[in-house]
């Protein structure tokens, strides 16, 4: 297949050499269904072997390469050259800090979401086979069960670049998958922490920027606006 | 943070065995965890399994476990030994209602019940007709796997060092006491002293080119212990995926063939009534493979090269796509192009899985030899380990299954050791065996890239090892492997920071892979017949006067590799011929 020529700029910052990062340009020959992940592969090894980025999947599942491309969180192994231009802007998602070119460092974001008890909470005596779901309470959480923790919603969020310890929609998010599970308890409990406190539901302003982000196409919003319809519901 | 650290239970690997493992071994008041994992344990491939986990539940039409343990040897083309098919296809039960039991969410059958459907080489009563027994989460049953158990593991407070990358592990006078990790962060090395260590590290997937594994998957610990004196067993039989996408590899779940997909060549001729005209497109996956290759071979292969087949959904219902293979249907759009609802797939055989690995007991425990010598404080599973449950093909839907039985055996028989066990000393050069490894590629000054060594290693293999092979090919790849690991001898690196040096760690990978690549073409030119995924163009036929035995490939002190059998356990079911 036919190559084209694009421009590759990255934002770069190695800790151990840069005072500040910088934008790095690469000029390479892509094919037009090349991911931008293979791109990034291509300069890695063939140009340039110390741009560091995390990447497992290769195919959107795994959330690792969730990075700032042309403005918009995306994950890098889910979008092809053909659907970006001639010059592609690459950087690290935002609001969480730089480690070394586009790895930042996760931990504030999985503490964010260990924090809302993302686990099911039912202390009934277990059956001996399934608990029962009809497919219809079943299809109430489906949407919030495709999370892959690759942090494009948090990171595209306002509030969250403002205030880092906002617990941030993919957190929210995961509450949700619980909350409107017919089978899960433990709402209350998580109303009751760190969901319910200053920096947690209330603080989205339902910019829509993680609806636009999210790769696995959860409808972010709606989904907290769910939770805390549950919750007022709840405290009425 | 402290470099030095000490535990009852190390497990190596945060997929769906190791998480299994930690959980099981923490549950035992006073034994210490701690889960080691290169990636995040979120990152890891379990989450890209599709389509579902095979147990006999019976929630749509009757199922026994001792059907699935028939189909199971069966479909290992008898090299499964059998103790091991019945004790997984009994407990594997309990434990996807443990899953369920843990919040995991399945598809629901209008009962209520976990939905089950139809999958590759499951069939009713020993054969009679293709068995809805693959329990499903839509087609992302692995992801929910793999989140349920991680958030498990947060709900447990299980300590994890993440994106730590083990490069040694440290078997001294016979037993096991703990293993070296780098970490990534820093590129600092740490020691981890335990009693009892387990191996849950995956597959090796990426010494091919195309292929459904991740990035990640290079083998690393099958090399380790191999050259800490533990031989692979079976590494021979790797199986191809009938259905990668064209070209990239990413699979389409044979979910999508169990929903009633047809495989089409350039004809439009539903070629797999010649090949199994019992049950034709849900045949194993080797002989899907194989009749793929055969098609294309005698120029009957779909596009302008000829290269490729149709995976034909157009015939089902577009509301059933949509809500039973999302993901796969998204992957066909967005990689390809193609909407599956409107135009069949381009796809071909993708490497997908090693039933080989680390020799087992059912128990987990590792061994050495045919005599089943085991180290003791060492343990394996998952597909990085060979408990000999696949045998020489593994049927879709048992690999899920594998993790949570063996990784819960693994979980189990660890802390019980460890809580009869003292710490055996560390030797004062812990860290050594590691250090070499790195420095080997730190001070070296070739001109020679790792990525290039790579990607001739993944062209070679698929050429000469991987559907079909010959004596000639196998013959010719292991001279190409030795000229790639002189090669491999001048890769140097052009990062040489200590945080994050992913160029190093990539480099040290692929040492990794070289060694598979070495394991898989010395067991496959030695066995001189045709067994399940293993294929022998002038072998054709399965030889069981001969062969009914495993293989254990050792790696000799002075690097030369030595062949040793086991045989196989039998039982109830006589090796016949497979047929579909
Ligand atoms: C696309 C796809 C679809 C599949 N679908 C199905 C299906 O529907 N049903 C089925 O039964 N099977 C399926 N399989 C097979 C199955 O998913 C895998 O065999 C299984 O998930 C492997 O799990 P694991 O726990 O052994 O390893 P993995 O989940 O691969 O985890 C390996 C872990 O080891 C860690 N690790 C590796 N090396 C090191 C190191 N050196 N140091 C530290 N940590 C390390 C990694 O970080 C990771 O945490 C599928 C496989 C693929 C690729
Ligand atoms: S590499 Fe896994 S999501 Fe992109």
């Amino acid at each position: 297949m036919d190559t084209v020529r694009i421009t590759v700029k990255i934002k770069r910052f190695d800790p151990e050499a840069d005072a500040r990062p910088y934008w790095a340009e690469y000029p390479v020959e892509a094919r037009p269904t090349d991911r931008v992940l293979d791109v990034l592969n291509h300069i890695k090894w063939e140009v340039d072997g110390s741009l560091s980025y995390r990447k497992s999947c290769a195919h959107g599942i795994c959330g690792s390469d969730a990075m700032l491309i042309d403005g918009v969180n995306r994950l890098a192994c889910k979008l092809l050259v053909r659907d970006v231009g001639e010059i592609i802007r690459v950087e690290p998602i935002r609001g969480l800090q730089v480690i070394k070119d586009l790895i930042v460092d996760m931990e504030p974001f999985f503490d964010s979401y260990k924090a809302v008890l993302p686990y099911f909470i039912n202390d009934d005596p277990e059956p001996a086979r399934e608990r029962l779901q009809s497919p219809e309470d079943r299809e109430i959480f489906d949407a919030t069960t495709k999370c892959i923790l690759c942090a494009a919603c948090t990171t595209s969020c306002p509030v969250f670049w403002t205030n880092e310890r906002y617990i941030g929609p993919a957190a929210i998010v995961n509450a949700h998958r619980f909350i409107f599970d017919s089978r899960d308890q433990g709402t209350a409990q998580r109303f009751a922490g760190a969901l319910g406190e200053a920096n947690g539901l209330w603080r989205c302003r339902t910019a829509y920027n993680c609806t636009e982000a999210c790769p696995r196409d959860i409808p972010v919003t709606r989904a907290i606006q769910e939770v805390k319809r549950e919750m007022l519901w709840r405290s009425a | 943070m402290a470099r030095a650290h000490k535990y009852d239970v190390i497990v190596v690997g945060a997929g769906g065995a190791g998480l299994m493992a930690a959980r099981y071994a923490a549950q035992n008041p006073g034994v210490s965890v701690a889960v080691i994992s290169k990636l995040y344990p979120t990152r890891s491939h379990t989450g890209a399994a599709q389509g579902g986990v095979g147990a006999a539940l019976g929630n749509v039409s009757e199922d026994h476990p001792e059907w699935h343990a028939f189909d199971t040897v069966k479909g290992g083309d008898y090299l499964t030994d059998q103790d091991v098919a019945d004790a997984f296809a009994h407990e594997v039960i309990d434990a996807v209602y443990e899953l369920e039991h843990m919040g995991l969410p399945f598809s629901r059958t209008p009962e209520g019940r976990i939905a089950q459907r139809k999958f590759g080489g499951h069939t009713r009563d020993h054969g009679k007709s293709a068995v809805e027994r693959a329990c499903y989460a839509a087609d992302r049953t692995g992801h929910m796997i793999l989140q349920t158990l991680y958030q498990q593991s947060i709900k447990d407070q299980v300590v994890f060092f993440n994106e730590f990358h083990v490069l040694d592990v440290l078997i001294e006078e016979g037993t096991c006491r703990g293993v070296v990790a780098y970490e990534l962060a820093t590129g600092e090395l740490h020691t981890f002293h335990a009693k009892s260590t387990v191996i849950a590290t995956g597959g090796n997937g990426r010494m091919f080119k195309v292929t459904s594994n991740a990035h990640a998957l290079t083998g690393d610990l099958t090399s380790i212990v191999w050259r800490r004196g533990v031989p692979m067993e079976d590494p021979e039989f790797y199986q191809f995926h009938p259905t990668g996408l064209y070209k990239i590899g990413v699979l389409l779940t044979e979910g999508a063939r169990g929903e009633g997909g047809i495989l089409r060549n350039a004809d439009g001729e539903r070629f797999m009534e010649r090949y199994a005209p019992s049950i034709k497109d849900l045949a194993p996956r080797d002989m899907v493979s194989r009749a793929m290759f055969l098609e294309i071979r005698e120029g009957r292969g779909v596009g302008p090269d000829k290269d490729y087949i149709h995976l034909d959904l157009t015939h089902i219902d577009a509301e059933i796509i949509e809500e039973r293979l999302p993901d796969i249907t998204e992957f066909a759009r967005i990689y390809l192009g193609v909407d599956p609802i409107t135009e069949p797939v381009p796809v071909q055989p993708t490497a997908h899985y090693a039933m080989g690995g680390i020799p087992t007991t059912i128990d987990t425990n590792v061994i050495t030899d045919g005599e089943n010598t085991i180290v003791p404080g060492l343990y394996a599973a998952g597909e990085v380990a060979c408990a000999s449950l696949h045998g020489a093909n593994r049927l879709g839907t048992n690999s899920l299954g594998d993790l949570i039985v063996f990784g819960r055996r693994a979980g189990i028989h660890a802390a019980a050791y460890a809580k009869g066990a003292d710490f055996e000393p560390l030797p004062t050069d812990a860290q050594d065996r590691s250090r070499a490894v790195l420095d080997a590629v730190r001070g070296a000054s070739g001109s020679e890239r790792a990525s290039h060594v790579r990607r001739d290693l993944q062209a070679t293999m698929m050429d000469h090892a991987s559907v079909f092979r010959t004596d000639e090919t196998l013959s010719k790849q292991v001279e190409i492997l030795k000229e790639l690991r002189d090669r491999y001898r001048n890769v140097s690196v052009e990062d040489t920071g200590r945080i994050f040096n992913t160029e190093l760690m990539e480099a040290v990978e692929l040492g990794f892979l070289l060694d598979n690549a070495e394991q898989l073409v010395h067991a496959a030119q030695h066995r001189t017949e045709s067994r399940g995924a293993h294929s022998r163009e002038d072998y054709k036929d399965r030889d069981d006067d001969a062969w009914l035995k495993h293989t254990l490939v050792h790696r000799e002190d002075d690097g030369s590799v030595r062949i040793e059998f086991k045989p196989v356990t039998l039982g109830r079911y006589e090796p016949k011929p497979r047929v579909y």
